[in-house]
């Protein structure tokens, strides 16, 4: 494909990558990355420039819902505020697992 | 790698503030001496939480299905079944495109999905319905001995209605004889009930075959597909199936929302068993819950889309897990049939250990027991005992669920955990001694002291 669309896809596929590490849960974490990943290797032998660009529109769609369900589950921690300003966490919602929260798949 | 954190010993010293006595089944509590149960204790604030392999029982939702379900939370909260404004209009079109994503799914058309509040009122509103409708020209029920409870206490009820039930016994590798069935069928049958996938043991019933067999007898069949829908490919055309129970938190969608399935062309009548309105085609009265109906709309259209992709990785996963437990430890029967299943439900049974035990021992892995030891009864799953398994490998049993969100490294510690334990458990066994040294345990004559 052409090389500004392979660069777009390219840092399309980074910035997915990137928000997707910041789900606090390991499940939801791990299949994020690893979906992104499988789609975008299924796809790599794509040629239609038509079919590229409809996978490049939905990947952003995708890029946004990430964003947008990353910042709702953060919104459930509970951070307060102590007197001195620095910030004290009261109680965590979103808890890890037993795996240690920056093991990754 | 894997850093547990806690260890399992520092939890037990804590303190154990109060006792939970665990209810039965039939939600009447334990009359005899309480039992001292797997203690319910919330987690604490910086204690960490067990790793999720319950699928069965229920899944998490997919962040796809929350993005689209919080616009109708939070915007466009109308009333789908209001007339006269945009909120009601703009409602009712997200609803309808929900039946439809639903619809395709079982290649059915979307006028023959009604939203209920879950698998549990479908499978009332199909088996009350139609036989009570029908009630005047036939009386006979028949449904198989491994259905999910809601099933069997629904033909209890019209039993005491005074209908003839048949329950068809099921065969040791879970799947129901299809000559048994054929002879079971009597001219004023007007029902058969038979659940797609287990949700205990993911035995795979041969729906196909049995469609044409009621199809020929001229009998509605009603199927369970709670456990199937958006994992295996169901089309309601193919398998020749009138009615279809769907449950919406099996699939990655919302808690509280289902469908039934009603086929239209040959109509299939039921008398409703909610009165009001007449919201879903008189069949099932009241607001259908916007947001809850879009998630299962949402959950119905990504599992299509992933179904190849989860198939592959399920099976893979739970290829994975068998593999290494078997390999390692002996004397472990896998409950159901080994082809005729859905990979992500595994059931193991492992001789020579105590159940409840081992699920104690397996704290730190939310797994789900076949057995129901820990309620006070300690009556084994009816399942397994439908299925022929001994009662004490009944009480051993333990169900792995594993679905779109699991990982390899899951599923490693999953069986490390077991193998270790299990054998731990197994050291302290008398009983594996006596086998150890060739002992034929059902020969010895037990006596008292």
């Amino acid at each position: 494909m052409a090389a500004a669309v392979r660069s777009q896809v390219i840092s399309l596929y980074r910035m997915m990558l990137t928000e997707s590490k910041k789900f606090p849960s390991y499940n939801y974490r791990t299949y994020a990355l690893r979906r992104v990943r499988d789609a975008f290797r299924a796809n790599g032998a794509l040629e239609d420039p038509r079919a590229v660009e409809r996978l490049v529109v939905e990947g952003q769609q995708t890029l946004a819902l990430i964003k947008r369900q990353v910042r709702h589950t953060h919104l459930n921690d509970l951070i307060w505020v102590t007197g001195d300003g620095r910030q004290r966490e009261m109680g965590r919602i979103n808890k890890y697992n037993y795996f240690a929260k920056n093991d990754d798949d | 790698m894997l850093s547990p954190g806690r260890t399992l010993s520092s939890r037990l010293l804590r303190p154990i503030s109060r006792l939970h006595l665990r209810l039965g089944s039939d939600g009447r509590a334990a009359s005899s001496l309480p039992k001292e149960l797997i203690k319910r204790h919330e987690l604490e604030i910086d204690e960490l939480r067990p790793l999720y392999m319950d699928f069965q029982a229920t899944t998490p939702m997919d962040p796809r299905v929350l993005d689209a379900m919080l616009p109708y939370q939070v915007n466009y909260y109308g009333n789908p079944h209001s007339k006269t404004h945009a909120f009601g209009w703009e409602s009712e079109s997200a609803m309808e495109t929900a039946r439809r994503q639903v619809a395709d799914l079982i290649g059915a058309d979307p006028r023959e999905i009604i939203f209920t509040s879950g698998a549990t009122e479908s499978n009332n509103m199909a088996i009350k319905g139609v036989a009570r409708f029908y009630k005047t020209k036939k009386r006979h029920v028949i449904t198989t001995q491994t259905e999910h409870k809601c099933v069997l206490d629904s033909c209890r009820i019209l039993a005491s209605e005074g209908f003839s039930i048949t329950y068809l016994p099921v065969q040791a590798n879970g799947i129901v004889d299809l000559e048994l069935l054929e002879a079971s069928i009597r001219p004023d049958t007007s029902l058969l009930s038979v659940m797609t996938i287990n949700n205990e043991i993911g035995v795979k019933q041969p729906m196909k075959e049995i469609g044409q067999i009621c199809r020929s007898k001229g009998v509605f069949l009603h199927t369970d597909a709670a456990q199937a829908v958006g994992k295996i490919p169901i089309n309601v055309t193919d398998m020749k199936v009138d009615l279809m129970s769907i449950s919406g938190h099996k699939i990655y969608g919302p808690k509280g929302v289902g469908a039934l399935y009603v086929r239209r062309r040959p109509r299939v009548r039921l008398e409703p068993l909610q009165s009001g309105g007449g919201q879903e085609r008189g069949l099932r009265s009241g607001t259908v819950p916007t947001p809850l109906a879009v998630g299962l709309g949402a959950a119905c259209s990504i599992a299509q889309q992933e179904m190849e992709y989860d198939h592959q990785r399920v099976s893979m996963l739970a290829n994975r897990l068998v593999q290494k437990i078997t390999s390692e430890l002996p004397d472990v029967i896998m409950n159901g049939d080994a082809e005729q299943r859905y990979a992500g439900c595994v059931n193991l049974s492992f001789a020579y250990v105590e159940g409840e035990s081992l699920l104690m021992a397996l704290k730190d892995v939310a797994l789900s027991s076949g057995s129901a030891c820990t309620s006070a009864s300690l009556e084994p799953s009816y399942v397994l005992r439908a299925i022929g398994t001994d009662e004490d490998l009944a009480h051993s049993s333990i169900r792995f669920g594993i679905g779109r969100f699991t990982t390899e490294a899951e599923v490693d510690y999953t069986a490390e955990k077991c193998i270790t334990q299990v054998s731990r458990l197994r050291e302290m066994s008398p009983l594996w001694e006596m086998v150890q040294e060739g002992i034929d345990l059902k020969s010895i004559k037990w006596t008292q002291h």
